[in-house]
């Protein structure tokens, strides 16, 4: 490629980002696979009379939610409206935050379960640094607007956990799109998926007889990968790379704290380790996933300021999954670390789903985990429980400042719910990214994804659709 | 409500283990039988047995009398398809007794000869409402397309765990059963063909000629099925293999249960007609299977209205048997998609035990049926409501699992100043 024609393609494609999106960063412009989104403009929005669990610990009642320009304006008693509001009497229903799943697959192992669809693990190797679940993304997966009716409105989709690095993950806005910049997530940090346990010992020691095969290779392969991008990012610092290693820079930028770790980790002793090596290599877990040993080390969790992304109540398909409990997730939310002054320092802890009914209901499952904790003695309310999924996993994947709570500025990402979201029978009647409506239970349409189209013969749905 | 809840545990507590006679007052009270929901009532047991049912009950003098305060009461839960008792850790194969993977074992085997009483996923769910479930076999990719026979088992009562022995033959049907036979669903229709025919060859003047499809004992099984007398269990997703398999039920005049049933709802007329039970987890809505485009989130409503028999299962999604706990919010799940409340709950009590022959004992809060219910401290169907207090034939059973032992353990070693006290 002649310098001319490299500078020409680089103003395009500046040019071509600019022109989608009014809120770019530099880093999007200069990071590849920019994302596209792009919120449509609409009117205001005023949701009255609600019960709003704001997602910052606090229940406001017959309270308003006034969103305009895309982002929340207004949360409280008689907030007022503007001019040309679309105006939404929620009395007797509750208002949220925008769920977020902080563990989800969606995309990248798509229905229907087929090999051709399954993009989750590039198991090829141990660490597969390089990897982007973002290129796995199938946008058609009819998963996502499945999860959207469910009140998901942003996602970390994640690669497998085959590997012991298994690659970068990104966060997405749950909107229906063509392509997967379509929904990315402008400005979220990437994070990376790392594993211990089982997973890797058993897909290359038992599948592949190579290492790792034990939970010790694991380690050492985690801390190999490590070591090597440590002498990497001197070589960066230095300007002295002369060939660009795509694993090295994944591993870099977690090393400069811009990618954020996810850490698939079931047992408390495994927990521990995996902090142990953080600390040699000087990185920080975000997030430990499925960890159903983590009550056993909550405190210690709330201590290094690292959340635990649970389930309310899965256990015991696999050995690392025996101890599993239902208190897990209010055990954790319970523990308490102190800085150097004495002072507090506040768990974090996170429903995630991991899967694709899961992901449906993250609410209900968060119901099942705050009673468990109220009927062993803890005391946790609504407001309480209710960031377990919104602030929390915004926190983990980095998305905070920027939504996961109801407070003037931030996106406008809202779920109305037909009662408590914290019910078997809880569904969401309006689910609003960036102040736009993008699913309406009042309203019946053809499916978003156009893989579901067609499905039923023509003359049934005619049939149905002249119903009453 | 909390204090209803303390002060009702405190009741519970003092109950006897195994009061000849027990009378739980108060109660709401959801018999599944003709006369309905109960409120302000009185459940009367004695021995394993109810002695009496009702706003006006009149109470023994030797009865011990527990106040429920309100507290509702239903008919212990029936989990329709599970491998309770026969798998401890999914992932470890040493674990797992639910099936074979070897095609050379197939509709003889028999669950009982693997059942675990003492498995740790049987407290971890009785203590949360769940007194019955089908044991089902189940073969793996390789295995055979009869998987053998399923038995009820009692979850409460260890000493008689299991409650019906071959109470249903299970079979493999649909894109499962296509790959077994090596080959689509022409392939598969006629290896079940080939294998009734011989069963029906039985004793009869013209032995079949080998290579056969069935072992001698495969067929000795199956011959209860083709006689009307054991049900078959079939694993079915797509609309046109349930249709197929109508017709084939028809033919060899055996009695079907659909298990899967993702497009059922597109031949809900058919079933009804012809009285197939369909036992389906009510929240897979997704297309992932080729069989199962159509699936829906309403799927169990739309069964109901147009009168099929429905049951819920816990094995379709997410944590399985480990979580047969669950199955109540599906029910939940699948009222706020259009199911009536009451036939929600009839999906997880009575409807399982009509579907395995066991309603005249089970499933409902009647005169002469086992005493199995559960004392809750809401609606059963809400994902915010605990069981208090389950009993199995009359018996209180302990209130604790593996799981509560473990929670036990952490609750006592964290610092007492980070446990918050609880609500006043």
């Amino acid at each position: 490629m002649t310098p001319q024609l490299r500078i020409t393609l680089t103003l395009v494609l500046v040019a071509g980002t600019l022109a989608g999106c009014k809120s770019k960063t530099a880093e999007d412009t200069a990071a590849p696979f920019a994302s596209t989104y792009v919120a449509p403009a609409t009117a205001p929005i005023l949701i009255q009379h609600a019960t709003v669990l704001t997602g910052t610990g606090v229940q406001l009642d017959d309270a308003d939610v006034l969103i305009q320009d895309g982002k929340i304006s207004a949360v409280r008693k008689d907030a007022g409206t503007v001019p040309g509001a679309k105006i939404i009497d929620a009395k007797g229903r509750y208002v949220t935050p925008g769920l977020i799943d902080a563990h989800s697959h969606l995309g990248v192992y798509p229905s229907p379960e087929v090999w051709a669809h399954s993009d989750g693990n590039e198991a090829t190797a141990p660490t597969t640094a390089e990897v982007w679940s973002e290129h796995s993304v199938w946008p058609q997966d009819p998963g996502f607007e499945a999860a959207r009716a469910g009140g998901i409105t942003s996602l970390l989709i994640l690669p497998g956990s085959a590997n012991l690095i298994g690659g970068r993950a990104v966060v997405l806005k749950n909107v229906p799109a063509v392509t997967y910049q379509e929904m990315k997530f402008p400005g979220a940090p990437q994070s990376m998926k790392m594993a211990c346990g089982e997973n890797p010992k058993r897909v290359y020691g038992l599948g592949g007889k190579r290492a790792p095969s034990t939970r010790m290779g694991n380690i050492a392969g985690t801390r190999a990968a490590f070591a090597k991008a440590k002498a990497y990012q001197k070589k960066m610092e230095a300007g002295s790379v002369e060939e660009r290693d795509l694993a090295m820079e994944t591993l870099v930028g977690v090393l400069k704290g811009e990618i954020l770790v996810q850490n698939h980790c079931y047992r408390a002793d495994e927990m521990a380790t995996m902090l142990d090596v953080a600390k040699e290599f000087g990185y920080k877990i975000s997030a430990f996933h499925h960890a159903v040993e983590a009550y056993k080390i909550a405190d210690q969790l709330a201590q290094t300021g690292t959340c635990a992304a649970l389930w309310a109540d899965w256990w015991g398909f696999k050995l690392e999954a025996f101890d599993g409990i239902r208190e897990n997730i209010a055990l954790v939310d319970a523990g308490r670390g102190k800085d150097d002054e004495g002072k507090a320092l506040k768990s974090c802890a996170i429903v995630h789903s991991d899967d694709p009914y899961g992901i449906q209901r993250l609410n209900q499952e968060a119901a099942k985990a705050m009673t468990a904790g109220r009927r062993m003695g803890l005391t946790i309310s609504d407001a309480e429980a209710i960031a377990w999924v919104t602030a929390n996993p915004a926190k983990a994947i980095g998305i905070l400042d920027k939504t996961g709570t109801l407070e003037a500025g931030k996106n406008g990402d809202v779920v109305i719910w037909n009662g408590t979201p914290f019910s078997s029978y809880a569904l969401a009647d309006v689910v609003l990214i960036d102040g736009v409506v993008r699913y309406d239970r009042s309203v019946k349409t053809l499916p978003q994804s156009d893989f579901l189209l067609g499905l039923e013969p023509p003359e049934t749905a005619a049939a149905k659709e002249a119903q009453p | 409500m909390t204090r209803t809840l303390v002060l009702l545990c405190a009741a519970l507590a003092y109950a006897p283990a195994h009061a000849a006679t027990v009378a739980l007052t108060h109660a709401r009270i959801h018999t599944l039988s003709a006369v309905g929901t109960l409120e302000n009532a009185t459940l009367l047991i004695r021995n394993d047995a109810i002695e009496a049912v009702g706003p006006e009950v009149a109470i023994p003098p030797d009865a011990t009398v527990i106040d429920t305060k309100g507290a509702v009461i239903t008919p212990g839960l029936f989990d329709a398809y599970t491998h309770l008792g026969l798998e401890e850790i999914s992932g470890v194969e040493e674990s797992v007794n639910s099936g074979s993977n070897n095609p050379r074992y197939s509709a003889a085997l028999d669950v009982v000869d693997g059942l675990n009483p003492r498995s740790v996923l049987i407290p971890v769910n009785r203590i949360e409402g769940i007194t019955y479930a089908m044991a089902a076999p189940s073969s793996g990719p390789e295995g055979p397309l009869f998987e053998g026979r399923g038995a009820v088992v009692s979850l409460g009562t260890l000493d008689s765990f299991v409650a019906k022995p071959q109470a249903a033959m299970f079979v493999v049907l649909g894109e499962g059963g296509a790959a077994r036979v090596k080959g689509g669903r022409p392939a598969l229709l006629l290896a079940l063909r080939e294998a009734f025919e011989e069963v029906r060859q039985l004793g009869s003047s013209s032995p079949v000629q080998r290579p056969a499809q069935l072992g001698a004992l495969d067929a000795a099984a199956l011959k209860p099925v083709l006689a009307g007398e054991m049900p078959l269990v079939a694993d079915v997703n797509s609309a046109a293999d349930i249709h197929a398999l109508l017709q084939l039920a028809e033919d060899y005049g055996f009695k079907l249960i659909i298990h899967g049933g993702a497009e059922a709802h597109l031949v809900a007329k058919e079933l009804a007609a012809k009285q197939v039970p369909v036992i389906l987890d009510p929240t897979l809505n997704l297309p992932t299977h080729f069989e199962s485009l159509a699936a829906r989130a309403d799927a169990a409503a739309i069964l109901a209205k147009a009168g099929v028999r429905i049951a819920f299962s816990s094995e379709g999604s997410g944590n399985g048997s480990h979580n047969s706990r669950n199955i109540r919010q599906l029910a939940g799940n699948a009222v706020a998609h259009g199911l009536p409340w009451n036939a929600a709950l009839a999906a997880v009590t009575f409807n399982p035990a009509a579907i395995y022959g066991l309603d005249s004992t089970l499933g409902t809060l009647e005169v002469g049926k086992q005493a199995s219910f559960v004392v809750w401290d809401g609606d059963p169907l809400e994902a915010t409501t605990t069981a208090v207090q389950v009993y199995a034939a009359g018996r209180a059973v302990p209130m604790k699992s593996r799981q509560t032992e473990l929670r036990d353990r952490y609750l006592q070693r964290r610092a007492a100043a980070l446990v918050r006290p609880a609500t006043p």
